[in-house]
């Protein structure tokens, strides 16, 4: 067990390699309660969600989830967020454990003269977050819901042993999977439900070991590491995220300066050709010169390679072949595009 | 409880050394695998390379954590097992036993008495485990 941000958290149940596998093979169920949840409703809730993040809300259907960001105004980024567009004005925000009370915070903020409250709704949720291919099956024959209409990023609204829970087809690791919110009290029965209908399917409790080894092997950003207040998203390789064309929203001011001005620094993956593992903190050179650090690394699981993932200056002259220091010693590695692991290929 | 055999001499960064004829085998204790969790990766020295008593020796990295490996004396490194380079996973499975890394020649019999033994390496980690 760790400490993360106030919670006690398991690193691994089984075993990191384990676990890891089981979601990508058949499944594994996570304990996310630790996430965040933040309520935004009222009068001008969209109208405040589109100043607040990046992304387009125009596109959101009604039960429709995305990835989005909160940026401050230099660019950097406050926090990444699932968000979630409910029926009459309403939306829910899934945040990151380490930001939720800065995210709140950050949200009064920024209200200026919009209709809205902001509620937060952290401590009423346990989140649990089933993924892998057989998620799906392993979730409807425990709740007994049809899953078949809840497509990738969108959720529903279920009634389940007298309480409401959120079922929304988001997560964390590439692979089919759900993230359930729900009251406290029902998050046990439910676990331990997903857990005996799984059994057979071949599912695992996962850590938070699990958890990052599979979203390094997507190339996914984790907050404090790729990406934090100092860096924007579109150095983050997450300009996808950021739609320069929506009329004014938090932030964009300096990414449209950052865009003028160019690049700095640019998001890489890379594989490590000589051996040893890259680690967050480490520099990236080439011909002895410093370019940037290793922001996450791991042994993949699926690949059984030593992938990183780092920051480089974009004003210096490189090809593929760089250099990873590792324990005083320079280790050849090469830049890759991401995702490291694709599910048709490997 | 980790296991601490009596003939083995250990260090207080966990490694054990058993002498073997004019030879010093050296691994990592039961404790340290135990603490360290699914070892996924290891660097070990080449044969012929010097270590020097206190030095890092080679590194073991985890799931969970990256750890240097401190030469208990200093010698010429005479055999390295190279089997755990692709299976580093022995170590947590037999640390004393196929799981031992280096062997060396040691310089200075002497260092080898200031290695603790059993007795005070069993109350060193019970100390440890305490705080």
């Amino acid at each position: 067990m760790v400490e993360f941000a106030g919670w006690r958290m398991p690193v691994q149940y089984e075993g990191v390699r384990a676990e890891h596998m089981a979601v990508r093979n058949a499944a594994g169920l996570f304990d996310v309660s630790h996430m965040g949840e933040i309520e935004i409703r009222g009068k001008d809730a969209s109208r405040f969600c589109q100043w607040v993040t990046t992304n387009d809300i125009g596109k959101l259907g009604n039960f429709q989830a995305q990835y989005t960001l909160f940026c401050n105004h230099s660019g950097g980024v406050v926090d990444d967020v699932i968000l979630y567009k409910f029926p009459d004005e309403s939306y829910l925000i899934c945040v990151n454990a380490s930001n939720a009370s800065k995210d709140y915070e950050w949200l009064i903020n920024a209200n200026s003269d919009y209709d809205v409250e902001i509620i937060d709704r952290s401590p009423e949720f346990a989140q649990i977050a089933i993924q892998g291919p057989e998620s799906a099956e392993i979730l409807s024959e425990t709740t007994g819901f049809d899953l078949s209409s809840i497509k990738r990023f969108r959720f529903g609204q279920f009634s389940w042993n007298g309480v409401e829970i959120i079922i929304a087809r988001t997560g964390y690791t590439g692979e089919d999977g759900f993230e359930i919110f729900m009251p406290w009290d029902e998050a046990e029965t439910l676990w331990r439900g997903l857990t005996a209908k799984g059994e057979h399917f071949g599912i695992k409790p996962c850590g938070l070991g699990a958890r990052d080894t599979l979203r390094i092997e997507m190339g996914y950003s984790l907050y404090g590491h790729e990406i934090d207040e100092d860096i924007n998203p579109l150095e983050a390789g997450l300009e996808r995220y950021v739609v320069m064309e929506n009329e004014d929203f938090l932030g964009k001011e300096a990414l449209v300066k950052a865009i003028e001005r160019g690049l700095s620094h640019k998001i890489v993956g890379f594989e490590m050709i000589d051996r040893g593992i890259p680690r967050q903190g480490y520099g990236i050179f080439k011909n002895n010169k410093l370019l940037g650090n290793v922001t996450s690394g791991t042994l993949s699981p699926c690949l059984e390679k030593s992938i990183g993932i780092g920051y480089l200056k974009n004003d210096v002259d490189y090809n593929e072949r760089i250099q990873v220091e590792i324990r005083n010693t320079m280790r050849e590695a090469e830049t890759v595009n991401l995702p490291f692991y694709r599910k048709d290929v490997n | 409880m980790a296991q601490i055999p009596d003939e083995l001499k250990y260090t207080s960064d966990h490694e054990w050394a058993l002498e073997e004829e004019e030879l010093l085998v050296i691994g990592i204790t039961d404790y340290a695998q135990d603490a360290l969790g699914e070892i996924v990766y290891i660097e070990l020295p080449g044969e012929g390379d010097e270590i020097t008593k206190g030095d890092p020796f080679g590194a073991v990295e985890s799931t969970k954590a990256v750890s240097d490996l401190y030469a208990p004396v200093s010698g010429d490194v005479v055999e390295v097992n190279e089997a755990l380079l692709d299976s580093p996973e022995t170590i947590n499975e037999d640390p004393y036993g196929e799981g031992w890394m280096i062997k060396v020649r040691p310089y200075d019999p002497d260092e080898i008495e200031d290695l603790m033994d059993f007795e005070e390496y069993t109350e060193f980690v019970e100390k440890e485990t305490e705080e």
